[in-house]
């Protein structure tokens, strides 16, 4: 039997052998090179693709990207726990606004960001919107800036964030919240002393999967926020592409992962205190 | 008597849907009293407490509290405290955290003492810094006891606390449960399905059934004067023996021939430790069990006897 357990491990161990462990390896490698005259790599080895990063043109990239993460990270946490909340008390409909959560996933990431820019460019919506109805005369700055990216990765990391939760609240047993409000804490308190808490294996999955890839988002930064706000996900896209410079793509993208990496075992080690 | 009514059920109703959970439901509980409510599952027992508690609002009916009503409170206004049947422990907080946590929602002062004291009438005085997962069953339930009487509760619900116990256990609990009520003088309702409990430590009981109370009274009434047919068979064995209802230990059986008795056929005995369950097959083709001791019990298979039972023994109902 345990054989055979292993042998179940073995499809999802070759296939991350190949496609995650030895792609891994050749950009550990392609970041100890030295950048080819029309990209690629070529030797010497070195170690010149790491010590760039103190030029703090890269830490205020790397710092940035982990703000905006963050944030938009918590204000995923926001507004997902009430809406987990809804849904895990909803008896018969909670698959119906289950699939209504996952509905998105139906249409492109792609599209659905160019559909934010339809939205919020100076043309586009909104602005045209507000001002026929004269309530401004210049179109909102919307589009373009940190906040537009934030937006833009609330919306498409939401449902990371309310799954975990959902699943969390809704093996909840009921009767804890019955015996909280049984011992006199009014609904609020029970929420913060009670239901919060015991969510906090939920809370910190869906953390997780959301901050990871916001910290590494490309696409929502290089369409809603041009050029001016450029995060880690996009230098690592401009080395391999228009800069042509494979080691320091490779070096900024092992980077990212470690900085993920810190973060992540940070936000575990503050899990086991609280426990 | 009803003055020293402590929580009063004044026509309660509650329905879910089609089912009619409990109709039309009156209830006394006398200050400091053991009252139990037993009955079948499905019986609207649960429903009841839920009601008292506050976590169901009843449809019809009023609950009153010291004299005052209570059904449309919230459960954190009102005086009662419940002991959740799967205990209902915050698995994030420590024993102590647990008994503390309604000391500190309703403000009340010295908690440090009333936690400690609570803890000592428990037994617990030595496991405050443990988390539920650490204990024992019987330790989990002694906690969502010390829990709920920490608050003082004007009344305090006890949602079947005992079920969820090894039978071992549950024995020595029926007993502790009993002492630490007559101790604190606290007024236990006490919601069961185990008529053995319910008569083993009440002062009084109702026995419910189909959402209606059909009897209450001291276990020794509900026992031995049964108002209905139901009370008669859900509380104790009964025979049934030409539409009249006999105790099994009310019944003699004998290979003598007894001039008052009926004659039958040994079917078999059960032995249970204390006394010997002899049942017999009536002439008329009734199944009935007489309670003999050790002694009567060389009653084989297949032998003729004679069963018989003194007729103030006959329970009756139209």
């Amino acid at each position: 039997m345990r054989r055979l357990r292993r042998l179940f491990l073995a499809p999802a161990a070759a296939l991350l052998a190949v496609t995650l462990a030895a792609p891994l390896v050749i950009v550990c490698l392609y970041s100890l090179m030295t950048r080819g005259a029309y990209g690629g790599v070529e030797r010497p080895f070195t170690l010149e693709n790491y010590t760039r990063f103190w030029d703090p043109l890269y830490g205020a990239i790397l710092l940035r990207s982990s703000w905006i993460a963050a944030v938009a990270t918590l204000l995923c946490l926001a507004l997902a726990f009430p809406l987990a909340l809804f849904i895990a008390r909803s008896g018969q409909k909670k698959n119906l606004y289950l699939s209504l959560v996952i509905l998105p996933f139906w249409t492109s990431f792609l599209i659905r960001t160019y559909a934010w820019m339809f939205l919020l460019r100076d043309t586009g919506l909104i602005n045209t919107l507000l001002q026929s109805m004269g309530l401004i005369h210049e179109p909102l700055p919307l589009l373009y800036n940190n906040g537009a990216v934030i937006l833009g990765l609330v919306y498409g990391f939401l449902p990371f964030m309310v799954l975990p939760l959902y699943a969390t609240l809704e093996r909840m047993d009921p009767s804890l919240a019955e015996a909280s409000s049984d011992l006199g804490a009014r609904p609020l308190q029970t929420l913060w002393r009670v239901t919060l808490p015991l969510c906090a294996p939920g809370i910190r999955a869906g953390s997780i999967l959301v901050f990871v890839p916001c910290l590494g988002t490309y696409l929502t930064s290089d369409l809603l926020g041009g050029s001016k706000t450029i995060l880690i996900g996009n230098l690592v896209q401009n080395q391999f592409t228009t800069a042509r410079d494979w080691p320091f793509g490779a070096a900024a993208s092992l980077a990212l992962m470690a900085v993920a990496m810190v973060l992540l075992l940070a936000a575990r080690r503050q899990g086991e205190e609280m426990l | 008597m009803a003055d020293d009514a402590i929580l009063q059920l004044r026509g309660v109703s509650k329905r879910f849907g089609a089912h009619a959970a409990v109709t039309g439901l009156d209830l006394d509980v006398h200050r400091g009293a053991f009252f139990s409510v037993l009955g079948p599952s499905g019986c609207g027992k649960t429903t009841t407490l839920r009601m008292i508690a506050g976590f169901e609002t009843p449809d019809q009916g009023e609950i009153l509290l010291n004299g005052s009503r209570i059904d449309a409170l919230p459960p954190y206004r009102r005086n009662v405290n419940t002991v959740f049947q799967n205990y209902a422990l915050f698995p994030h907080l420590t024993v102590r955290g647990n008994v503390e946590f309604g000391l500190r929602r309703m403000g009340r002062a010295g908690i440090e003492e009333k936690v400690r004291t609570v803890l000592e009438q428990v037994r617990l005085g030595d496991k405050a810094s443990r988390m539920p997962a650490q204990l024992s069953g019987g330790e989990r339930q002694r906690v969502a006891l010390a829990r709920a009487l920490a608050l003082e509760p004007d009344v305090l619900l006890l949602d079947e606390p005992l079920s969820a116990l090894d039978p071992q256990l549950r024995k020595q609990v029926r007993a502790e449960l009993k002492d630490l009520q007559r101790r604190i003088g606290v007024t236990f309702l006490f919601i069961t399905h185990d008529q053995e409990e319910a008569l083993s430590m009440s002062d009084r009981i109702a026995v419910m059934n189909r959402g209606m109370v059909e009897q209450v009274g001291t276990p020794e009434e509900v026992y031995r004067r049964p108002k209905t047919r139901f009370v008669a068979s859900f509380l104790g064995a009964m025979n049934w023996i030409g539409g009249v209802g006999v105790r099994p230990e009310a019944l003699t059986i004998s290979r003598e021939a007894n001039p008052q008795g009926r004659r039958g056929v040994v079917v078999g005995s059960v032995f249970l430790g204390s006394a010997v369950h002899v049942e017999a097959r009536l002439d008329s083709g009734e199944i009935c069990t007489a309670q003999v001791a050790h002694d009567a019990a060389t009653l084989r298979a297949g032998e003729a006897v004679s069963i018989g039972w003194s007729a103030a023994d006959e329970l009756r109902f139209e």
